[in-house]
Protein backbone atom coordinates (compact mmCIF):
# COMPACT_ATOMS: atom_id res chain seq x y z
CA UNK A 1 0.00 0.00 0.00
CA UNK A 2 2.91 2.51 1.08
CA UNK A 3 4.19 2.20 -2.81
CA UNK A 4 0.68 3.72 -3.71
CA UNK A 5 0.33 6.69 -0.60
CA UNK A 6 4.65 7.26 -1.88
CA UNK A 7 3.01 7.42 -5.69
CA UNK A 8 0.08 9.59 -4.59
CA UNK A 9 2.38 11.89 -2.86
CA UNK A 10 4.83 12.27 -6.34
CA UNK A 11 1.42 13.21 -8.10
CA UNK A 12 0.32 15.89 -5.50
CA UNK A 13 3.75 17.63 -5.53
CA UNK A 14 3.85 17.72 -9.28
CA UNK A 15 -0.18 18.70 -9.32
CA UNK A 16 1.18 21.88 -7.30
CA UNK A 17 3.75 22.47 -9.65
CA UNK A 18 1.69 21.81 -12.51
CA UNK A 19 -1.26 24.44 -11.02
CA UNK A 20 1.38 27.01 -10.78
CA UNK A 21 2.34 27.09 -14.37
CA UNK A 22 -1.41 26.90 -15.15
CA UNK A 23 -2.70 30.71 -13.75
CA UNK A 24 0.21 31.76 -15.97
CA UNK A 25 -0.72 30.24 -18.95
CA UNK A 26 -3.48 31.77 -18.99
CA UNK A 27 -2.23 34.58 -19.25
CA UNK A 28 -0.93 33.82 -22.00
CA UNK A 29 2.67 33.62 -20.74
CA UNK A 30 5.30 30.43 -21.51
CA UNK A 31 7.00 30.58 -18.34
CA UNK A 32 10.29 28.10 -17.87
CA UNK A 33 10.89 29.95 -14.44
CA UNK A 34 8.30 27.35 -12.84
CA UNK A 35 11.40 24.85 -11.37
CA UNK A 36 13.21 28.04 -10.23
CA UNK A 37 10.45 29.15 -7.73
CA UNK A 38 9.77 25.41 -6.98
CA UNK A 39 13.93 24.96 -6.08
CA UNK A 40 13.42 27.81 -3.61
CA UNK A 41 10.88 26.75 -2.01
CA UNK A 42 12.28 23.56 -1.67
CA UNK A 43 15.18 24.79 0.54
CA UNK A 44 14.01 27.46 2.10
CA UNK A 45 11.57 25.40 3.80
CA UNK A 46 14.10 22.38 4.43
CA UNK A 47 16.33 25.23 5.85
CA UNK A 48 13.97 26.57 8.03
CA UNK A 49 13.10 23.28 9.57
CA UNK A 50 16.04 21.42 9.65
CA UNK A 51 18.43 24.32 10.49
CA UNK A 52 16.19 27.07 12.79
CA UNK A 53 14.10 23.75 13.89
CA UNK A 54 10.74 25.08 12.74
CA UNK A 55 7.60 22.83 12.67
CA UNK A 56 6.11 22.64 9.59
CA UNK A 57 3.39 24.40 8.89
CA UNK A 58 4.81 27.59 9.35
CA UNK A 59 7.81 26.62 7.26
CA UNK A 60 5.95 25.89 4.31
CA UNK A 61 4.05 29.11 4.77
CA UNK A 62 7.20 30.88 4.34
CA UNK A 63 8.54 29.13 1.44
CA UNK A 64 5.08 29.45 -0.30
CA UNK A 65 5.70 33.45 0.52
CA UNK A 66 9.09 33.01 -0.47
CA UNK A 67 8.85 31.23 -3.56
CA UNK A 68 5.46 34.29 -4.53
CA UNK A 69 8.27 36.99 -3.89
CA UNK A 70 10.66 35.51 -6.07
CA UNK A 71 8.40 35.80 -8.68
CA UNK A 72 6.83 39.13 -8.08
CA UNK A 73 10.39 40.17 -8.49
CA UNK A 74 11.44 38.04 -11.91
CA UNK A 75 7.85 38.96 -13.08
CA UNK A 76 8.28 42.95 -13.63
CA UNK A 77 11.37 42.57 -15.87
CA UNK A 78 10.78 39.55 -16.80
CA UNK A 79 6.99 39.97 -18.44
CA UNK A 80 8.19 42.69 -20.23
CA UNK A 81 9.03 40.51 -23.12
CA UNK A 82 7.16 38.12 -25.12
CA UNK A 83 6.42 34.69 -26.44
CA UNK A 84 10.29 33.31 -27.40
CA UNK A 85 12.10 36.08 -25.68
CA UNK A 86 9.91 35.43 -22.25
CA UNK A 87 11.03 31.66 -22.55
CA UNK A 88 14.55 32.33 -22.66
CA UNK A 89 14.27 34.89 -20.24
CA UNK A 90 12.67 32.64 -17.56
CA UNK A 91 14.73 29.33 -19.10
CA UNK A 92 17.91 31.99 -18.20
CA UNK A 93 16.21 32.45 -14.54
CA UNK A 94 15.77 29.00 -13.85
CA UNK A 95 18.95 27.86 -14.70
CA UNK A 96 20.66 31.38 -12.80
CA UNK A 97 18.44 29.44 -9.33
CA UNK A 98 20.26 25.80 -9.85
CA UNK A 99 23.08 26.93 -10.12
CA UNK A 100 23.05 29.03 -7.21
CA UNK A 101 21.87 26.54 -5.53
CA UNK A 102 24.99 23.90 -6.98
CA UNK A 103 27.44 26.67 -5.30
CA UNK A 104 25.28 27.35 -1.76
CA UNK A 105 27.08 26.26 1.13
CA UNK A 106 25.21 26.53 4.68
CA UNK A 107 25.90 23.80 7.24
CA UNK A 108 25.27 24.14 11.11
CA UNK A 109 26.34 21.57 13.31
CA UNK A 110 23.37 20.53 15.27
CA UNK A 111 23.93 18.07 17.70
CA UNK A 112 27.99 17.08 16.64
CA UNK A 113 26.22 16.44 13.13
CA UNK A 114 27.10 19.24 10.37
CA UNK A 115 23.26 19.72 8.58
CA UNK A 116 22.60 22.26 5.53
CA UNK A 117 22.86 22.50 2.23
CA UNK A 118 26.49 21.53 0.88
CA UNK A 119 26.88 22.43 -3.23
CA UNK A 120 26.65 20.20 -5.50
CA UNK A 121 25.85 17.12 -2.71
CA UNK A 122 22.75 19.00 -1.88
CA UNK A 123 21.00 18.47 0.93
CA UNK A 124 20.16 15.81 3.09
CA UNK A 125 18.45 14.71 5.98
CA UNK A 126 15.36 16.75 6.09
CA UNK A 127 14.02 14.38 8.36
CA UNK A 128 11.38 16.47 10.07
CA UNK A 129 8.24 13.49 8.39
CA UNK A 130 9.99 10.88 9.84
CA UNK A 131 11.31 12.31 12.84
CA UNK A 132 7.73 13.31 14.18
CA UNK A 133 6.88 9.68 13.33
CA UNK A 134 4.35 10.64 10.14
CA UNK A 135 3.22 7.69 8.44
CA UNK A 136 3.35 7.84 4.36
CA UNK A 137 -0.26 8.14 4.36
CA UNK A 138 -0.50 10.91 6.33
CA UNK A 139 1.65 12.26 4.82
CA UNK A 140 0.26 11.72 1.65
CA UNK A 141 -3.07 13.43 3.47
CA UNK A 142 -1.04 16.33 4.29
CA UNK A 143 0.35 16.70 0.51
CA UNK A 144 -3.22 16.21 -0.84
CA UNK A 145 -4.64 18.83 1.84
CA UNK A 146 -2.90 21.30 -0.08
CA UNK A 147 -3.39 20.27 -3.26
CA UNK A 148 -7.39 20.94 -2.82
CA UNK A 149 -6.60 24.11 -1.36
CA UNK A 150 -4.83 25.27 -4.22
CA UNK A 151 -7.28 23.77 -6.31
CA UNK A 152 -9.97 25.22 -4.77
CA UNK A 153 -7.93 28.73 -4.92
CA UNK A 154 -7.67 28.44 -8.85
CA UNK A 155 -11.13 27.30 -9.31
CA UNK A 156 -12.43 30.13 -7.29
CA UNK A 157 -10.47 33.04 -9.62
CA UNK A 158 -11.38 30.89 -12.71
CA UNK A 159 -14.86 31.53 -12.03
CA UNK A 160 -14.27 35.24 -10.46
CA UNK A 161 -14.03 38.30 -12.92
CA UNK A 162 -10.02 37.94 -12.14
CA UNK A 163 -10.01 34.26 -14.06
CA UNK A 164 -11.75 36.04 -16.83
CA UNK A 165 -9.41 39.00 -16.61
CA UNK A 166 -6.70 36.53 -17.13
CA UNK A 167 -7.72 34.98 -20.09
CA UNK A 168 -9.27 37.89 -21.61
CA UNK A 169 -4.94 39.04 -21.48
CA UNK A 170 -4.23 35.52 -22.94
CA UNK A 171 -6.46 36.30 -25.88
CA UNK A 172 -5.77 39.58 -27.07
CA UNK A 173 -3.09 41.92 -24.89
CA UNK A 174 -4.28 44.90 -26.94
CA UNK A 175 -7.80 44.63 -26.68
CA UNK A 176 -7.46 43.94 -23.01
CA UNK A 177 -5.08 47.71 -22.62
CA UNK A 178 -7.96 49.54 -24.70
CA UNK A 179 -10.53 48.23 -22.04
CA UNK A 180 -8.43 49.18 -19.36
CA UNK A 181 -6.71 46.26 -17.90
CA UNK A 182 -3.26 47.10 -16.51
CA UNK A 183 -1.55 44.53 -18.46
CA UNK A 184 1.71 44.34 -15.94
CA UNK A 185 -0.16 44.35 -12.62
CA UNK A 186 -2.30 41.44 -14.68
CA UNK A 187 0.21 39.21 -15.56
CA UNK A 188 2.99 39.79 -12.22
CA UNK A 189 -0.22 39.22 -10.10
CA UNK A 190 -0.27 35.68 -11.95
CA UNK A 191 2.97 34.96 -11.71
CA UNK A 192 3.01 36.11 -7.91
CA UNK A 193 -0.07 33.54 -7.56
CA UNK A 194 1.90 31.13 -9.41
CA UNK A 195 5.80 31.51 -7.37
CA UNK A 196 3.71 30.95 -4.35
CA UNK A 197 2.14 27.43 -5.04
CA UNK A 198 4.95 26.36 -6.60
CA UNK A 199 7.12 27.74 -3.55
CA UNK A 200 4.96 25.73 -1.16
CA UNK A 201 5.41 22.35 -3.99
CA UNK A 202 8.44 22.86 -3.24
CA UNK A 203 9.44 23.18 0.44
CA UNK A 204 6.48 19.94 0.59
CA UNK A 205 8.77 18.15 -1.84
CA UNK A 206 12.15 18.70 0.05
CA UNK A 207 10.15 16.85 2.95
CA UNK A 208 8.78 13.72 1.42
CA UNK A 209 11.70 13.18 -0.51
CA UNK A 210 14.64 14.47 2.53
CA UNK A 211 16.81 14.77 0.39
CA UNK A 212 17.23 17.72 -2.45
CA UNK A 213 20.06 18.87 -4.54
CA UNK A 214 20.28 21.11 -7.55
CA UNK A 215 20.26 18.58 -10.63
CA UNK A 216 16.49 17.92 -9.83
CA UNK A 217 15.49 21.70 -10.48
CA UNK A 218 16.70 21.95 -14.08
CA UNK A 219 15.20 22.44 -17.20
CA UNK A 220 13.57 18.97 -17.37
CA UNK A 221 11.64 19.90 -14.57
CA UNK A 222 10.31 22.87 -15.97
CA UNK A 223 9.32 21.06 -18.83
CA UNK A 224 7.17 18.99 -17.00
CA UNK A 225 6.03 21.61 -14.88
CA UNK A 226 4.13 23.50 -18.27
CA UNK A 227 3.79 19.73 -19.63
CA UNK A 228 0.94 19.08 -17.22
CA UNK A 229 -1.27 22.15 -17.76
CA UNK A 230 -1.23 22.08 -21.48
CA UNK A 231 -1.29 18.23 -21.35
CA UNK A 232 -4.34 18.73 -19.58
CA UNK A 233 -6.16 21.64 -21.06
CA UNK A 234 -6.63 25.24 -19.76
CA UNK A 235 -10.64 25.24 -19.40
CA UNK A 236 -10.31 24.28 -15.93
CA UNK A 237 -7.81 23.06 -13.23
CA UNK A 238 -9.10 19.71 -12.98
CA UNK A 239 -7.02 19.04 -16.25
CA UNK A 240 -3.72 19.43 -14.85
CA UNK A 241 -4.24 16.62 -12.26
CA UNK A 242 -5.38 14.76 -14.66
CA UNK A 243 -2.23 15.01 -16.47
CA UNK A 244 -0.30 14.37 -14.28
CA UNK A 245 -1.96 11.33 -13.00
CA UNK A 246 -1.47 10.25 -16.70
CA UNK A 247 2.21 10.90 -16.82
CA UNK A 248 3.44 10.23 -13.27
CA UNK A 249 0.72 7.59 -12.87
CA UNK A 250 0.38 5.64 -16.40
CA UNK A 251 3.82 6.92 -17.92
CA UNK A 252 6.25 7.23 -15.07
CA UNK A 253 5.06 4.32 -13.12
CA UNK A 254 3.00 2.47 -15.17
CA UNK A 255 4.75 1.47 -18.01
CA UNK A 256 8.30 0.72 -15.83
CA UNK A 257 8.23 -2.73 -16.43
CA UNK A 258 9.61 -2.02 -20.22
CA UNK A 259 12.65 -0.72 -18.87
CA UNK A 260 14.67 1.13 -21.01
CA UNK A 261 11.66 1.25 -23.48
CA UNK A 262 9.94 3.21 -21.04
CA UNK A 263 11.54 7.03 -22.06
CA UNK A 264 10.67 6.04 -26.06
CA UNK A 265 7.49 5.24 -25.31
CA UNK A 266 6.54 7.88 -22.73
CA UNK A 267 7.53 10.50 -25.79
CA UNK A 268 5.52 8.77 -28.39
CA UNK A 269 2.80 8.37 -25.61
CA UNK A 270 2.20 12.82 -24.99
CA UNK A 271 2.57 13.03 -28.98
CA UNK A 272 0.03 10.75 -29.37
CA UNK A 273 -2.32 12.13 -26.49
CA UNK A 274 -1.66 15.78 -27.94
CA UNK A 275 -2.50 14.93 -31.44
CA UNK A 276 -5.87 12.52 -30.04
CA UNK A 277 -6.62 15.71 -27.91
CA UNK A 278 -5.22 19.31 -29.07
CA UNK A 279 -7.08 21.21 -26.87
CA UNK A 280 -5.68 18.84 -23.36
CA UNK A 281 -7.74 16.21 -21.97
CA UNK A 282 -10.47 17.83 -20.42
CA UNK A 283 -11.48 20.69 -23.32
CA UNK A 284 -14.22 22.76 -23.28
CA UNK A 285 -16.60 19.34 -25.35
CA UNK A 286 -14.77 16.98 -22.44
CA UNK A 287 -16.29 19.40 -19.78
CA UNK A 288 -19.82 20.01 -20.78
CA UNK A 289 -19.98 16.00 -21.18
CA UNK A 290 -18.39 15.46 -17.80
CA UNK A 291 -21.14 18.20 -16.17
CA UNK A 292 -24.26 16.27 -18.04
CA UNK A 293 -23.36 13.19 -16.17
CA UNK A 294 -23.17 14.60 -13.41
CA UNK A 295 -26.54 16.70 -13.76
CA UNK A 296 -28.04 13.81 -15.30
CA UNK A 297 -27.39 11.74 -12.12
CA UNK A 298 -28.13 14.14 -9.56
CA UNK A 299 -32.15 14.01 -11.95
CA UNK A 300 -32.19 10.34 -11.33
CA UNK A 301 -31.67 10.62 -7.35
CA UNK B 1 -13.52 74.19 -24.15
CA UNK B 2 -13.10 71.04 -25.83
CA UNK B 3 -13.44 67.57 -24.42
CA UNK B 4 -10.31 66.14 -26.57
CA UNK B 5 -8.13 68.62 -28.09
CA UNK B 6 -5.11 67.39 -30.37
CA UNK B 7 -2.51 69.97 -30.98
CA UNK B 8 0.20 69.63 -33.91
CA UNK B 9 0.21 66.19 -33.13
CA UNK B 10 2.66 63.72 -35.51
CA UNK B 11 3.61 60.43 -35.80
CA UNK B 12 6.09 59.43 -38.20
CA UNK B 13 6.79 55.93 -38.71
CA UNK B 14 10.58 56.33 -40.33
CA UNK B 15 10.02 58.62 -43.21
CA UNK B 16 6.25 58.03 -43.22
CA UNK B 17 4.74 60.72 -42.00
CA UNK B 18 1.29 59.12 -41.37
CA UNK B 19 -0.17 61.49 -39.33
CA UNK B 20 1.58 65.67 -39.58
CA UNK B 21 1.14 68.17 -37.13
CA UNK B 22 -2.88 67.75 -36.71
CA UNK B 23 -5.15 70.23 -34.68
CA UNK B 24 -8.27 68.73 -33.46
CA UNK B 25 -10.59 70.00 -30.76
CA UNK B 26 -14.05 67.58 -30.28
CA UNK B 27 -16.47 69.38 -28.05
CA UNK B 28 -18.57 67.51 -25.48
CA UNK B 29 -21.53 66.05 -26.80
CA UNK B 30 -20.83 66.21 -30.33
CA UNK B 31 -20.64 63.12 -32.41
CA UNK B 32 -17.39 64.04 -34.88
CA UNK B 33 -16.76 62.73 -37.55
CA UNK B 34 -13.11 61.79 -39.01
CA UNK B 35 -12.86 60.78 -42.51
CA UNK B 36 -10.26 60.35 -45.56
CA UNK B 37 -9.24 58.39 -48.01
CA UNK B 38 -7.68 54.93 -47.10
CA UNK B 39 -4.24 55.21 -45.45
CA UNK B 40 -4.61 58.97 -44.83
CA UNK B 41 -4.14 58.46 -41.00
CA UNK B 42 -7.47 58.05 -39.55
CA UNK B 43 -6.25 54.89 -37.77
CA UNK B 44 -3.26 56.11 -36.95
CA UNK B 45 -4.86 59.29 -35.17
CA UNK B 46 -7.65 57.06 -32.82
CA UNK B 47 -4.28 54.91 -31.80
CA UNK B 48 -2.48 58.05 -30.76
CA UNK B 49 -5.61 59.24 -28.70
CA UNK B 50 -5.96 55.72 -26.87
CA UNK B 51 -1.79 55.08 -26.77
CA UNK B 52 -1.10 52.32 -28.91
CA UNK B 53 1.45 54.87 -30.50
CA UNK B 54 3.58 56.97 -29.09
CA UNK B 55 3.43 60.47 -29.83
CA UNK B 56 6.41 61.85 -32.33
CA UNK B 57 5.78 65.43 -31.60
CA UNK B 58 2.47 67.54 -30.41
CA UNK B 59 0.13 67.48 -27.36
CA UNK B 60 -3.29 65.57 -26.77
CA UNK B 61 -5.36 66.78 -23.97
CA UNK B 62 -8.71 65.20 -22.24
CA UNK B 63 -10.81 66.59 -20.00
CA UNK B 64 -8.85 70.10 -19.65
CA UNK B 65 -5.85 67.76 -19.19
CA UNK B 66 -3.10 66.12 -21.29
CA UNK B 67 -2.81 62.96 -21.37
CA UNK B 68 -0.43 62.42 -24.16
CA UNK B 69 2.12 60.28 -22.63
CA UNK B 70 -0.17 58.44 -20.08
CA UNK B 71 -0.49 54.02 -21.14
CA UNK B 72 -3.25 52.91 -22.70
CA UNK B 73 -5.07 51.29 -20.08
CA UNK B 74 -5.39 54.69 -17.47
CA UNK B 75 -6.52 56.60 -20.13
CA UNK B 76 -9.49 54.81 -20.38
CA UNK B 77 -9.58 55.43 -16.72
CA UNK B 78 -10.03 59.02 -17.59
CA UNK B 79 -12.96 57.97 -20.08
CA UNK B 80 -11.95 57.21 -23.58
CA UNK B 81 -13.38 53.77 -24.85
CA UNK B 82 -12.79 52.78 -28.85
CA UNK B 83 -13.72 49.66 -31.13
CA UNK B 84 -11.31 48.45 -33.57
CA UNK B 85 -11.50 48.42 -37.01
CA UNK B 86 -10.56 44.92 -37.58
CA UNK B 87 -13.13 43.09 -34.74
CA UNK B 88 -11.04 42.33 -31.32
CA UNK B 89 -13.06 40.85 -29.01
CA UNK B 90 -12.30 38.16 -26.28
CA UNK B 91 -13.15 34.76 -28.58
CA UNK B 92 -12.90 32.42 -26.07
CA UNK B 93 -14.80 34.13 -23.02
CA UNK B 94 -18.47 34.62 -23.46
CA UNK B 95 -20.30 37.79 -24.69
CA UNK B 96 -21.27 38.00 -20.93
CA UNK B 97 -18.01 37.81 -19.96
CA UNK B 98 -16.55 40.35 -22.67
CA UNK B 99 -18.60 42.75 -20.91
CA UNK B 100 -17.83 41.84 -17.48
CA UNK B 101 -14.12 42.22 -17.85
CA UNK B 102 -14.61 45.45 -19.19
CA UNK B 103 -15.81 47.24 -15.96
CA UNK B 104 -12.82 48.75 -15.20
CA UNK B 105 -13.95 52.77 -14.79
CA UNK B 106 -12.93 54.90 -11.62
CA UNK B 107 -17.15 54.46 -11.53
CA UNK B 108 -16.81 50.41 -10.70
CA UNK B 109 -13.59 51.22 -8.31
CA UNK B 110 -15.74 53.38 -6.20
CA UNK B 111 -18.70 51.35 -6.50
CA UNK B 112 -17.29 48.01 -5.17
CA UNK B 113 -14.41 47.08 -3.15
CA UNK B 114 -11.30 45.73 -4.87
CA UNK B 115 -12.19 42.30 -3.03
CA UNK B 116 -15.31 42.27 -4.45
CA UNK B 117 -14.40 43.58 -8.27
CA UNK B 118 -12.04 40.84 -8.41
CA UNK B 119 -12.76 38.17 -6.82
CA UNK B 120 -16.98 38.76 -7.03
CA UNK B 121 -19.20 36.29 -8.81
CA UNK B 122 -20.74 37.47 -11.48
CA UNK B 123 -23.84 38.17 -9.61
CA UNK B 124 -23.06 41.73 -8.22
CA UNK B 125 -23.01 42.72 -11.66
CA UNK B 126 -25.88 41.22 -13.28
CA UNK B 127 -28.03 43.91 -13.82
CA UNK B 128 -25.38 47.10 -15.37
CA UNK B 129 -24.63 43.95 -18.26
CA UNK B 130 -27.79 43.35 -18.59
CA UNK B 131 -28.85 46.83 -19.51
CA UNK B 132 -25.36 46.72 -22.37
CA UNK B 133 -26.71 43.53 -24.09
CA UNK B 134 -30.70 44.77 -24.21
CA UNK B 135 -28.60 47.81 -26.00
CA UNK B 136 -27.22 46.23 -27.91
CA UNK B 137 -29.39 43.43 -28.59
CA UNK B 138 -27.35 40.43 -27.58
CA UNK B 139 -29.17 39.62 -24.41
CA UNK B 140 -30.10 35.81 -26.25
CA UNK B 141 -26.31 35.11 -26.94
CA UNK B 142 -25.25 36.16 -23.61
CA UNK B 143 -23.69 32.65 -22.81
CA UNK B 144 -22.30 31.91 -26.43
CA UNK B 145 -18.39 31.89 -26.83
CA UNK B 146 -18.15 35.40 -28.69
CA UNK B 147 -16.10 33.85 -31.32
CA UNK B 148 -19.13 32.05 -32.33
CA UNK B 149 -21.00 35.14 -33.15
CA UNK B 150 -22.23 36.05 -36.52
CA UNK B 151 -20.16 39.33 -38.33
CA UNK B 152 -22.90 42.16 -37.27
CA UNK B 153 -23.32 40.56 -33.71
CA UNK B 154 -19.32 41.13 -33.13
CA UNK B 155 -19.47 44.45 -33.96
CA UNK B 156 -22.20 45.14 -31.46
CA UNK B 157 -20.35 43.49 -29.17
CA UNK B 158 -17.33 45.06 -29.62
CA UNK B 159 -18.94 48.62 -29.20
CA UNK B 160 -21.54 47.05 -25.91
CA UNK B 161 -17.76 46.26 -24.64
CA UNK B 162 -16.38 49.75 -25.23
CA UNK B 163 -19.62 51.19 -23.33
CA UNK B 164 -18.95 49.00 -20.45
CA UNK B 165 -16.45 50.84 -19.52
CA UNK B 166 -18.03 53.76 -19.10
CA UNK B 167 -16.64 56.10 -21.08
CA UNK B 168 -17.19 60.10 -21.46
CA UNK B 169 -15.28 59.72 -25.24
CA UNK B 170 -16.01 56.59 -27.69
CA UNK B 171 -13.51 56.05 -30.54
CA UNK B 172 -15.18 54.31 -33.14
CA UNK B 173 -12.91 53.11 -36.16
CA UNK B 174 -14.70 52.31 -38.84
CA UNK B 175 -17.92 50.41 -36.95
CA UNK B 176 -19.90 50.54 -40.08
CA UNK B 177 -17.42 48.53 -42.48
CA UNK B 178 -19.12 44.94 -43.85
CA UNK B 179 -22.71 45.81 -42.63
CA UNK B 180 -25.68 45.77 -45.06
CA UNK B 181 -28.17 48.67 -44.84
CA UNK B 182 -30.34 47.65 -42.46
CA UNK B 183 -28.01 47.13 -39.74
CA UNK B 184 -26.14 50.35 -40.77
CA UNK B 185 -29.63 51.60 -39.53
CA UNK B 186 -29.57 50.34 -36.10
CA UNK B 187 -25.54 51.18 -35.82
CA UNK B 188 -27.18 55.12 -36.34
CA UNK B 189 -29.56 54.72 -33.89
CA UNK B 190 -27.15 53.46 -31.71
CA UNK B 191 -24.82 56.23 -32.18
CA UNK B 192 -27.56 58.63 -31.50
CA UNK B 193 -28.54 56.89 -28.44
CA UNK B 194 -24.92 57.22 -26.84
CA UNK B 195 -24.88 60.86 -27.53
CA UNK B 196 -28.45 61.08 -26.04
CA UNK B 197 -26.41 59.25 -22.86
CA UNK B 198 -24.01 62.15 -22.41
CA UNK B 199 -21.48 60.26 -24.85
CA UNK B 200 -19.16 62.06 -27.04
CA UNK B 201 -18.44 59.99 -29.72
CA UNK B 202 -15.61 60.57 -32.47
CA UNK B 203 -16.45 58.23 -35.74
CA UNK B 204 -13.89 57.13 -38.30
CA UNK B 205 -15.74 55.90 -41.26
CA UNK B 206 -16.10 55.69 -45.28
CA UNK B 207 -19.95 54.86 -45.04
CA UNK B 208 -20.77 58.52 -46.15
CA UNK B 209 -24.47 58.85 -45.63
CA UNK B 210 -23.97 57.36 -41.94
CA UNK B 211 -21.18 59.69 -41.57
CA UNK B 212 -23.28 62.80 -43.04
CA UNK B 213 -26.49 61.89 -41.32
CA UNK B 214 -25.28 61.53 -37.68
CA UNK B 215 -22.36 63.89 -37.37
CA UNK B 216 -22.12 67.47 -36.40
CA UNK B 217 -18.91 68.15 -37.40
CA UNK B 218 -16.24 66.09 -39.74
CA UNK B 219 -12.26 67.01 -40.17
CA UNK B 220 -11.22 65.30 -43.56
CA UNK B 221 -8.00 63.67 -43.52
CA UNK B 222 -5.39 63.15 -46.88
CA UNK B 223 -1.89 62.20 -46.38
CA UNK B 224 -1.76 62.48 -42.62
CA UNK B 225 -2.97 66.63 -42.76
CA UNK B 226 -6.33 67.69 -42.26
CA UNK B 227 -7.35 69.37 -45.62
CA UNK B 228 -11.11 70.77 -44.28
CA UNK B 229 -13.16 70.98 -41.31
CA UNK B 230 -16.70 71.62 -40.90
CA UNK B 231 -20.42 70.81 -40.71
CA UNK B 232 -21.71 67.68 -42.91
CA UNK B 233 -22.91 70.33 -45.30
CA UNK B 234 -20.03 72.61 -45.64
CA UNK B 235 -17.67 69.71 -46.10
CA UNK B 236 -19.75 67.90 -49.19
CA UNK B 237 -19.66 71.37 -50.93
CA UNK B 238 -15.54 71.26 -50.33
CA UNK B 239 -13.17 71.21 -53.09
CA UNK B 240 -10.40 70.06 -51.44
CA UNK B 241 -12.39 67.23 -50.04
CA UNK B 242 -13.68 66.11 -54.02
CA UNK B 243 -10.18 66.27 -55.12
CA UNK B 244 -8.94 64.06 -52.37
CA UNK B 245 -11.48 61.71 -53.00
CA UNK B 246 -11.86 61.29 -56.30
CA UNK B 247 -8.62 62.61 -57.78
CA UNK B 248 -7.74 65.34 -60.17
CA UNK B 249 -9.46 68.87 -60.65
CA UNK B 250 -13.01 68.78 -59.55
CA UNK B 251 -15.88 70.20 -62.46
Amino acid sequence: MDFYFGLAQIIGVHTLLGLSAYIVLLTGQVSLAQAGFFAVGAYVAGMLTVLAGWAILPALAVSSLFGGAVACAVGFPALRVKGLMLVIATLAFGEAVRLFFFNFDYQVAKGGVKLGPVGGEGFRQIRYFPEHGWTTMEVMLFIWGFVILAMALLWWFDRSRYGAVLRAVGEDELAAQSVGINLTAVKVSAMTVGGMIAGLGGGIYAHYTTHIEHASFGILLATFALAYPILGGLESVFGTVVAVVFVQGLLVEGLRFLGDWRNLLFGALIVLAMNVRPKGFLDAPALLWIGRIFRGRRGAA
Amino acid sequence: MALLELKGVSRHFGGVRAVDGLDLAVEAGQIFGLIGPNGSGKSTTVNLITGLFALTSGSIAFDGRDFGALPTHLRLGRGVARSFQNIRLFGQLTVWQNLWVAQNSPADHAKRGFLSRWLGGQGDVREEISQLLEFSGLAHKQDELAANLAFGEQRRLELARALATRPKLVLLDEPAAGMNNEEIGLLRDRILKMRAQGITVLLVEHVMELVMDVTDRIAVLNFGQKIAEGTPSEIQADAAVRKAYLGGETA
